[in-house]
């Protein structure tokens, strides 16, 4: 018989009081500490997010779109969404156009100026308001979004978008890509590449826009303070357009 | 053609109106299988001009069918006798027409075939999914009301069904105004204004397809309607005309007033090309003052000259949608007020819309529906007007 288990007094001395239950605990919960916080880390620095880690409400995400940075012979965003997204480039009136430029003169002082247009992620997005069938919709972390799979095609979505921003698919699609879901017969607009932004990257746009000198595009989380864009927004003259709208816009422009 | 030799025949050429009903709903069909296979890329539509003429059907025909219930309201709610003995008549009617424009709407979308998606999917917010509602509530008391009507032992029951009928085809035609008035950034349409002018509009449409049915089932069954009667419906389909304009006129001014406003008025009432043109020869001149004119000049207002301007009045309200549907969307948005816009998504730029076959096929598919329910419910049950001579001129007031 164990001596040890019939011993009815508990070890009191204070250097020795760690039992083997205690260890095992203690221990534990270091290791778990040591194995995840690097992955805590890298995750932190690339500000993706889990596979299984539902979309936060503590991020927003957003561009601040530099008008004076942004060159007006230049296609580069265009491009990259239509290659990202799998749009065909198409600029017949049926195609869809997820990002274009727009070309803008000032009609008192003839000031020419150019910028990309896009969906603008509102806070209060009139397209899911009108939405029957609730497909449009607008994610925890604020990127407005189409469910391909319930929206039925009534373009009531395209009638109340202030921006111009949502294309209606007029035919038959081929080659899409698996990442980027569209359909015949469904409105699409941009998703704000949420495909690369939930594995922690950056716009197609954004990207392309670096990549071409100009660094026109800002992508970033709204509402951490600490991000370039929430620093960059708190620092400068921003505008939403059609800001007497009310609707808090995920995208800003700085310039115009 | 004698009478007698008309009855004879009668039932061929009940046949042979179904027969020619039955073909256009199959064109309609072919129209919307067109779209279906190839998607909207055969129609007229685009990104920018994204409700095309299926839309000016199926919102003619949902306002006509909430006004052709207009004459049961008036003998039910209002307690006239000759549009009683005309309820049945408007009930069926407006189940016929808005059978058509909800299948043109619903074979018009994108994905026709997830149309029970809107069952499953109900967005609070949206008015669209508010007016689901209401077309199966309109079906609903409108099948209510006639029952209560055709059979004696629910005749009790008429008029609160007539009662609460009315009140809800007032709430479900502000709801075809309010789909419109809801799109805050179209400067077409964001006026609250919409909804008591389509109210007034349905009046005035409903009435004049009633008129047509009317005349058409009196001629059929080789009866002359009552002239005193008549003259009624014509006085009001008259005032009704009228009244539309007011408020159309009202829309317009109101828009012309805020400066804002005055870039899309001028387009819409004297640079847009096609579009003025349709509103002042469609639907001012065709619509509304020809038909006037016939209702009103002395000699005429007899029933030839009333159909005519029934069917005048129908011509200008498609003149009337086709201006503020297609034309609404062509103007450009306002997304850079005080710049000059351009871009490869038609910014700043009118939209163009031609409307293709397969799209007009859908819609006359449409009116095809409503003229086969309401030609065979009118044969199936007696909804025959019958009125009682003295009545009709007691109440000749």
């Amino acid at each position: 018989m164990n001596q040890a288990n019939l011993d009815p007094k508990p070890n009191l001395d204070p250097t020795t009081n760690l039992d083997r239950r205690d260890f095992l605990t203690k221990s534990s919960v270091g290791l778990a500490g040591l194995a995840i916080a690097p992955g805590m880390l890298l995750f932190d620095l690339a500000h993706g997010r889990a596979q299984d880690e539902a979309v936060s409400n503590k991020v927003r995400w957003g561009m601040l779109i530099d008008n004076n940075k942004c060159e007006s012979g230049c296609n580069d965003c265009v491009t990259a969404c239509n290659t990202e997204n799998g749009l065909s480039g198409g600029i017949k009136p049926t195609d869809s156009q997820w990002i274009r430029k727009v070309q803008l003169k000032d009609t008192h002082s003839g000031h020419i100026s150019s910028l990309p247009m896009m969906c603008q992620h509102c806070e209060e997005p009139p397209c899911v308001d009108v939405c029957p069938t609730q497909a449009s919709f607008k994610r925890a972390d604020g990127i407005v979004l189409v469910d391909k799979h319930i929206c039925i095609g009534c373009r009531y979505c395209v009638m109340a978008c202030p921006y111009q921003a949502r294309s209606f698919v007029h035919e038959v699609l081929t080659d899409q890509k698996t990442e980027v879901p569209r359909g015949k017969g469904t409105v699409e607009s941009c998703t704000l590449c949420v495909q690369r932004v939930d594995k922690g990257e950056n716009t197609a746009c954004a990207d392309a826009c670096s990549k071409a000198g100009h660094n026109a595009i800002l992508f970033g989380n709204l509402n951490d303070p600490d991000s370039d864009i929430a620093k960059r927004i708190r620092a400068v003259t921003s505008t939403q357009i059609r800001a007497d709208l009310g609707l808090n816009t995920g995208v800003r422009y700085e310039g115009i | 053609m004698s009478s007698n030799s008309f009855s004879r025949y009668e039932t061929r050429y009940f046949y042979a109106l179904v027969a020619l009903g039955a073909l256009l709903v199959f064109l309609g069909y072919l129209g919307m299988h067109t779209m279906e296979e190839h998607g909207h890329i055969v129609t007229g539509m685009n990104n920018q001009i994204v409700w095309g003429i299926p839309h000016v059907f199926a919102i003619f025909m949902i306002v006509a069918a909430s006004g052709v219930l207009n004459i049961g309201s008036i003998g039910t709610v209002f307690g006239k006798t000759p549009y009683k003995a005309r309820a049945p008549l408007s009930g069926l009617m407006a189940i016929a027409l808005l059978s058509g424009g909800l299948a043109v709407l619903m074979l018009d979308l994108g994905r026709p075939d997830r149309l029970i998606v809107a069952a499953t999917h109900f967005n609070p917010t949206s008015v669209f999914a508010w007016n689901i509602f209401l077309y199966s509530g309109f079906f609903t008391l409108a099948a209510l009301y006639l029952w209560t009507m055709m059979e004696k032992r629910m005749n009790v029951w008429s008029k609160p069904v007539g009662f609460t009928m009315f009140a809800w085809r007032v709430i479900l035609t502000s709801g075809t105004g309010l789909i419109f008035a809801f799109l805050v950034v179209r400067q077409a349409y964001a006026s609250a204004l919409l909804p008591p002018m389509f109210i007034v509009l349905s009046f005035a449409w409903g009435l004049a397809v009633f008129l047509i049915v009317q005349a058409a089932m009196y001629s059929w069954n080789n009866k002359v309607l009552d002239p005193a009667i008549l003259k009624r419906m014509k006085n009001l389909l008259g005032i009704f005309v009228i009244s539309s304009l007011y408020l159309v006129a009202a829309y317009h001014l109101t828009n012309l007033y805020f400066a804002k406003q005055t870039g899309f008025e001028h387009f819409i009432l004297r640079d847009g090309g096609i579009y003025p043109m349709i509103f002042w020869a469609g639907y001012v001149l065709l619509g509304s003052f020809l038909p006037l004119a016939l209702i009103y000049l002395p000699g005429l207002g007899n029933t030839k000259t009333v159909v005519a301007a029934s069917l005048l009045v129908i011509l200008g309200s498609f003149a009337l949608l086709y201006v503020f549907i297609i034309g609404g969307q062509a103007y450009p948005l306002s997304i850079f007020p005080g710049y000059e816009v351009s871009s490869s998504f038609g910014d700043g730029q009118i939209g163009k819309y031609v409307p293709s076959l397969p799209e007009i096929l859908l819609g006359f598919g449409g009116l095809a529906i409503a003229f086969l329910i309401t030609i065979i419910s009118t044969r199936v049950l007696n909804s025959l007007p019958h009125d009682v001579a003295a009545v009709a001129a007691k109440n000749d007031d």
